[in-house]
């Protein structure tokens, strides 16, 4: 077991290494210099600036140092916020980020897993077929799509939520995003728990289980739910990608001080050091949680340790 | 001899699961109006008519979905809209598919550690999120239509290499493979000239499965303001336009929002359906 999640973790390393590379590459192939949209300055002050942001050294130099930092969770100054460093600004955009993403993780989570189970026990009948049209549905419709019309609803027409984040202080305004963000998770997560469950449902030791007249409820909860849940814990690594790209448009739109929002302002502002920041904090926790579901797959399931 | 194969198997397809016929159907009309709308409507996508700003979806001035804050018809700017969101999910599909037939073909043609570690490799890759690194890159470098089909392509590979590799470990032990290797054919050939067009069902089916794909990251990247840029418009640059203004024309946000759920939606179940029909031991997932 310890073989197994050490050699997942040497796969994980040169990946992170790959996408902080490509990153950094990407940022400093940029056709011209990131203060190049203001005024034209003087040649002396140019190379001032140059130098205190370290563009005046030679590109691997550039990349040593910045990994250098890296490892001390120094991601450089910002462009465009002077003040702050950009390790300052994720820091403090964490928390909400971090609330928004847990409790839309945990109610996909939740509410996919039930709709899913009960859809896979009364198969074909109009209750699954209404669970999986829902849950094609939210496959489909994309983040951007489903929180406008969420807002436009219950926010603009009806006023029940608060439309916008800094409207409201109460609890409530974490309502809306979280839905948003969680939907198209759970249509997933049903549709594999459904799948999933109808194979292990049909297979022999549920067939002994039940002639040995066991309650179906303890059937379903004993025997059935865990070799069904394999499918869907390997679905937790994109889920969390999907749940993160999905934070990006979701802060933007309800005007969330998160990680997204400032990836987004970053983004169009071009503010190069902030974005690569940000692209390397958002790589580094897909691929450190990617790790962890790997190993956790691996704990409940022998098979794949041996391979 | 393949492309016959396809076009039959797809309207076999068509004939057997409701599905298949009722969503490639409004595919195709989606298309048709998409491409021959703009040609028929008064309106340009284009023109902006500051008397004109907020008219509510009506007959009246032919402003069938109604203007938007500069005046622009809303009909001709979301059919405008659709067709570049088609196009440029089609050749993204398109690019994502050539790298992954490739790749996937010349992994399980090589066979033995070529296979182990470029199959590693997609494994490792699957960790990546991509969608990041092409925000990072229409951030750094000038957005244009090539990068953008180029940049989505890159992403949506992976799926194909891994089946296209399953199908051609198969394939590769079939007679005609050996017999093409007997008369001294070259690998390279092998793979490209006998061995992928014989892919061509299995990969039909997850293209369609991929364009979805491709759709929903276009519009990603527009919504942000990242991708298609004005005045050229795609639908998720109209759902960015349409929320900052929905308050007072919520049809600014519906209608493009509505469309693009619709071909998302229809793109799905034509790819379950499909999937269904050449490929049912696939769960469909």
């Amino acid at each position: 077991m310890l073989r197994f999640a050490l050699l997942r973790f040497l796969w994980a390393i040169p990946t992170l290494l790959l996408v902080i590379g490509l990153a950094f590459l990407m940022v400093h192939a940029a056709p011209g210099g990131p203060f190049d949209a203001e005024r034209a300055l003087p040649p002396e002050i140019e190379a001032n600036i140059a130098k205190a942001y370290h563009l005046d050294e030679s590109l691997p130099r550039q990349f040593t140092r910045y990994l250098n930092g890296l490892l001390r969770g120094d991601l450089g100054p910002s462009y465009r916020y002077r003040d702050y460093s950009v390790s300052e600004l994720i820091g403090n955009a964490i928390p909400v980020s971090l609330k928004l993403g847990v409790l839309a993780m945990m109610l996909a989570i939740v509410v996919g897993i039930a709709a899913g189970t009960v859809a896979a026990l009364r198969q074909n009948s109009f209750l699954d077929r209404i669970t999986m049209a829902f849950a094609m549905t939210g496959i489909s419709v994309p983040v951007f799509v489903v929180a406008p019309l969420l807002i436009l609803f219950f926010a603009v027409r009806s006023q029940w939520l608060p439309a916008s984040w800094s409207g409201s202080t109460s609890g409530w305004r974490f309502l809306l995003p979280v839905i948003a963000l969680a939907l198209p998770q759970i249509a997933y997560i049903a549709r594999l728990t459904r799948a999933s469950m109808i194979e292990v449902l049909g297979s022999d030791f549920i067939r002994t289980a039940k002639a040995q007249g066991l309650r179906s409820a303890s059937i379903i909860r004993h025997h059935a739910m865990k070799p069904a849940m394999l499918p869907v814990l390997s679905y937790m690594g994109p889920a969390i990608a999907a749940i993160l790209t999905g934070s990006v448009v979701v802060e933007e739109i309800f005007g969330i001080p998160g990680v997204g929002q400032f990836f987004v302002r970053g983004a169009l502002n071009r503010d190069y050091t902030l974005v690569l920041g940000i692209v390397i904090f958002y790589a580094t926790l897909v691929i450190l949680l990617n790790f962890i579901v790997d190993v956790l797959y691996g704990f409940l399931d022998p098979r794949i340790r041996h391979q | 001899m393949s492309t016959g194969l396809v076009v039959s198997g797809v309207s076999r397809a068509a004939r057997r699961s409701r599905s298949v016929r009722i969503c490639g159907g409004i595919l195709l009309a989606v298309a048709a109006v998409a491409i021959i709308g703009p040609f028929i409507s008064p309106h340009s996508y284009l023109t902006t008519d500051f008397n004109g700003t907020f008219i509510e979806p009506t007959l009246r001035n032919y402003h069938l979905f109604g203007t938007d804050d500069l005046g622009r018809d809303l009909f001709v700017r979301t059919l405008m809209g659709g067709q570049v969101t088609l196009l440029v999910a089609i050749v993204a599909s398109f690019v994502s598919l050539v790298i992954g037939v490739a790749y996937g073909a010349i992994a399980g043609y090589a066979g033995g550690h070529i296979d182990a570690i470029m199959m590693r490799a997609v494994d490792a890759l699957y960790a990546l999120p991509f969608i990041f690194l092409v925000i990072l890159l229409m951030v750094v470098f000038e957005r244009n239509f090539l990068l953008i089909f180029v940049a989505i392509g890159a992403i949506n590979w992976l799926d194909m290499a891994r089946i296209v590799r399953g199908q051609t470990i198969s394939l590769k032990q079939r007679e005609f493979v050996d017999a093409a290797r007997l008369i001294g054919v070259p690998p390279w050939r092998i793979i490209f000239r006998h061995i992928t067009p014989n892919l061509l069902g299995v990969v039909i089916v997850y293209v369609t499965l991929t364009i979805p794909q491709a759709i929903l990251v276009e519009s990603f990247l527009s919504f942000l303001g990242l991708g298609i840029q004005e005045p050229q418009t795609s639908l998720g640059a109209l759902v960015n336009g349409g929320v900052s203004q929905m308050e007072r024309a919520p049809w600014l946000l519906l209608i493009p929002a509505v469309l693009l759920a619709v071909i998302l939606l229809c793109f799905n179940f034509l790819g379950d359906g499909l999937r269904d029909l050449f490929d049912p031991r696939q769960d469909s997932r």
